[in-house]
């Protein structure tokens, strides 16, 4: 409670905070973490033979789902929500499968900035339309989700372009160990350069504070259209991670984006992400997205119809989102 | 702030004391509305020359109903500041449990089937939010993630009993007499009036618009806001079942995500009818007229030749302008 609301002044303080906003949130990410380790036991009971072909083929699938957590949970903490996140995959996924097909890979190096960029740019629009028009963001990127499936089908009716080898071969494979998977570390790398600095810096202050109080941000000086426009941004510039990772793994671009908003969403609120703002980090949406993905696997190794691991996942993030509330409205009382 | 310099700065005067177009749209939004929905009838007629007749208007119109009735979902769950993004899939599941049952148990047990699982959907919905406390958005998130999967599993087990339309729902959903009257309106006009009626003259509809506009002072005075959330819902699921029946009916076939894409319009149009997302303001009047303006916008676009994507782009921005003009007349955000 009282590490939640203490403001901190100094940069001194900043990282202070950032350690008791570490412990406080300890409990839900150790928890995420036991949650995924049992899952790994249940996987090795269910299947003995799951081993790093396994971990590899999981740590690829999860990729496209894992960046869109990150740019939903960056939205959510700054105390919005972007509900374009999955058009914008699909968007930044066409745009980078047409623009590198047939092209040599050298080409593809700044295709891939541009189409980051893109992510960038298109998140900023996003961020620009909900901070000028004053519209609930909701219908904001209600708004725009239509917008940016529609011209990623002007792009691309159909799937098709293609991918440069050197993109697909970066998140296939190990890294030395076949323990290690090349996606999880390229993961983990973007996430820690983006991330962690920004988190630290004065702007991942205000982020959380224009998530946790406006009015409080407001008059403590922080530019909170500017702020919210850059978290938009961001988000962009992860979903189009998200896009480029769907472009790496199928080898051409993805139209239709599928249900990554729904499930990123999902995801967020699993990983400990309040979504009344300022609340959460990255790193609980990233494991939220393991377990979800350990939860079919281990459906599917049980026998159980894939059918069923829609309905368990919705389960789950019912039951996990009741359970939060429950134990809010508990603390609440005493 | 940023965006009230620039809000300011775009528009003449100050927003306390508002132009004339601006009350009027803040004050009877119905008139701008209709006259949008005049002129894009006239675009349309000079864009095809004669499309506008009789028959056009029943197609018209009984494209539009099953929308508007799930619009009507959203609009009374966004007066409470609510949302109810599961409306596709309990339409979904209403007109696959009718269409799989008919053949094995008879039109009348199919459609109660139907009806009552919706209702069970809107319990869960209603219990979630209302008790639980759980956000409006994730909820009916999840509870339309775990129905589609429960109807994926239940369509593998009836794969060899195939679906049924019952004729008398056929004929409601699709038929059109007179050469000008859809027969789904025999459906909508009642539903409309109870909402209508239920909206303004009854103590549920004053208690949604309370709830919505300070839940708060709501629960101070002595409103029970779980038990109108529970109804609210269950209300949306019964809505979401009536306008998945008449959808089977009008496309002959029901599968598991048969209405799954009229959930984001049906939120665009109780935006554009002027329902506010944030609760306390809108009306069912507005989002009937949102429903049709966005029937017809699509009409537009497909007469124009436009592929589907362009009309993914028109919506975006009219919603996004919609809503941008209402924020802006109504002062709020």
């Amino acid at each position: 409670m009282s590490a939640g609301v203490a403001p901190a002044r100094t940069r001194q303080g900043a990282a202070v905070q950032a350690a008791a906003a570490w412990v406080q949130h300890n409990g839900w990410t150790v928890g995420l973490v036991g949650l995924l380790v049992a899952f790994v036991v249940v996987t090795k009971l269910l299947q003995p033979n799951y081993g790093a072909a396994g971990v590899q083929g999981l740590a690829i699938s999860i990729l496209p789902i894992a960046f869109a957590a990150v740019a939903q949970a960056i939205v959510v903490i700054s105390g919005g929500i972007d509900l374009s996140v999955g058009p914008m995959m699909a968007l930044a996924s066409v745009t980078s499968a047409v623009l590198m097909n047939g092209q040599s890979e050298l080409v593809a190096v700044p295709i891939v900035i541009g189409v980051l960029l893109l992510g960038f740019a298109v998140g900023a629009v996003n961020g620009a339309l909900v901070v000028i028009t004053k519209v609930p963001d909701i219908v904001v990127t209600l708004a725009t989700s239509f917008v940016w499936a529609g011209v990623a089908l002007l792009i691309l009716n159909t799937p098709g372009g293609g991918a440069a080898p050197w993109l697909m071969a970066i998140i296939s494979g190990a890294l030395g160990n076949p323990w290690i998977p090349k996606s999880l570390v390229l993961l983990a790398a973007i996430v820690a350069i983006v991330w962690i600095p920004l988190r630290r810096s004065t702007f991942g202050l205000s982020l959380y504070a224009i998530g946790s109080h406006p009015l409080a941000a407001f008059r403590s000086g922080i530019p909170i259209g500017r702020t919210k426009i850059a978290a938009y941004a961001l988000t962009g510039f992860f979903s189009a991670l998200g896009g480029l990772a769907l472009t790496a793994i199928g080898g051409v671009g993805a139209p239709v984006p599928g249900s990554y908003t729904l499930q990123s969403v999902a995801a967020i609120v699993l990983g400990g992400v309040s979504l009344a703002g300022g609340r959460g980090g990255v790193l609980g949406p990233i494991l939220a997205v393991m377990v979800l993905a350990l939860v079919r696997t281990d459906l599917f190794f049980a026998g159980v119809d894939p059918n069923w691991s829609t309905a368990v996942q919705g389960a789950i993030l019912i039951g996990v989102v009741m359970f939060g509330s429950l134990v809010a409205m508990r603390k609440v009382r005493a | 702030m940023t965006g009230r310099a620039a809000g300011a700065a775009a528009s003449p005067g100050t927003p306390r004391r508002p132009g004339a177009g601006r009350q009027l749209l803040r004050d009877q939004p119905l008139i701008p509305l209709s006259v949008l929905l005049v002129l894009l009838i006239v675009v349309l007629e000079i864009a095809k020359p004669g499309i506008v007749n009789g028959g056009w208007l029943a197609t018209t119109l009984r494209a539009a109903i099953p929308l508007a009735i799930l619009a009507a979902c959203q609009t009374i769950a966004m007066l409470t500041g609510g949302i109810d993004l599961s409306v596709g899939a309990v339409a979904s599941m209403s007109a696959f449990l009718m269409a799989t049952l008919t053949t094995g148990q008879g039109p009348v047990v199919a459609i109660a089937v139907a009806v009552v699982a919706a209702v069970v959907a809107g319990i869960l919905n209603g219990v979630g939010i209302g008790i639980f406390k759980v956000h409006p958005l994730i909820m009916t998130l999840g509870m339309s993630l775990v129905i589609l999967g429960l109807m994926s599993v239940y369509q593998l087990l009836m794969v060899q009993s195939g679906t049924l339309i019952p004729a008398p729902i056929q004929w409601l959903g699709s038929g059109i007499s007179f050469g000008f009257v859809p027969n789904n309106l025999l459906v909508f006009v009642p539903v409309a009036l109870v909402i209508f009626v239920g909206l303004r003259r009854t103590g549920f509809g004053r208690l949604l618009f309370a709830v919505g506009d300070n839940p708060v002072a709501a629960r101070l005075a002595g409103a029970r806001v779980w038990q109108v959330l529970v109804a609210l819902y269950v209300l949306s699921g019964v809505l979401a079942a009536i306008a998945g029946i008449l959808v089977a009916g009008l496309a002959n076939t029901a599968t598991v995500s048969l209405v799954e894409q009229s959930v984001l319009p049906s939120v665009a149009a109780a935006v554009i009818g002027g329902t506010s997302i944030m609760g306390g303001r809108g009306g069912y009047g507005g989002t009937i007229l949102g429903a049709l303006i966005l029937t017809v916008v699509t009409t537009l676009l497909t007469v124009l030749e436009m592929p589907e994507a362009v009309r993914q782009v028109v919506f975006g921005a009219v919603i996004v302008g919609v809503a941008a003009a209402y924020t802006r007349v109504t002062g709020e955000g």
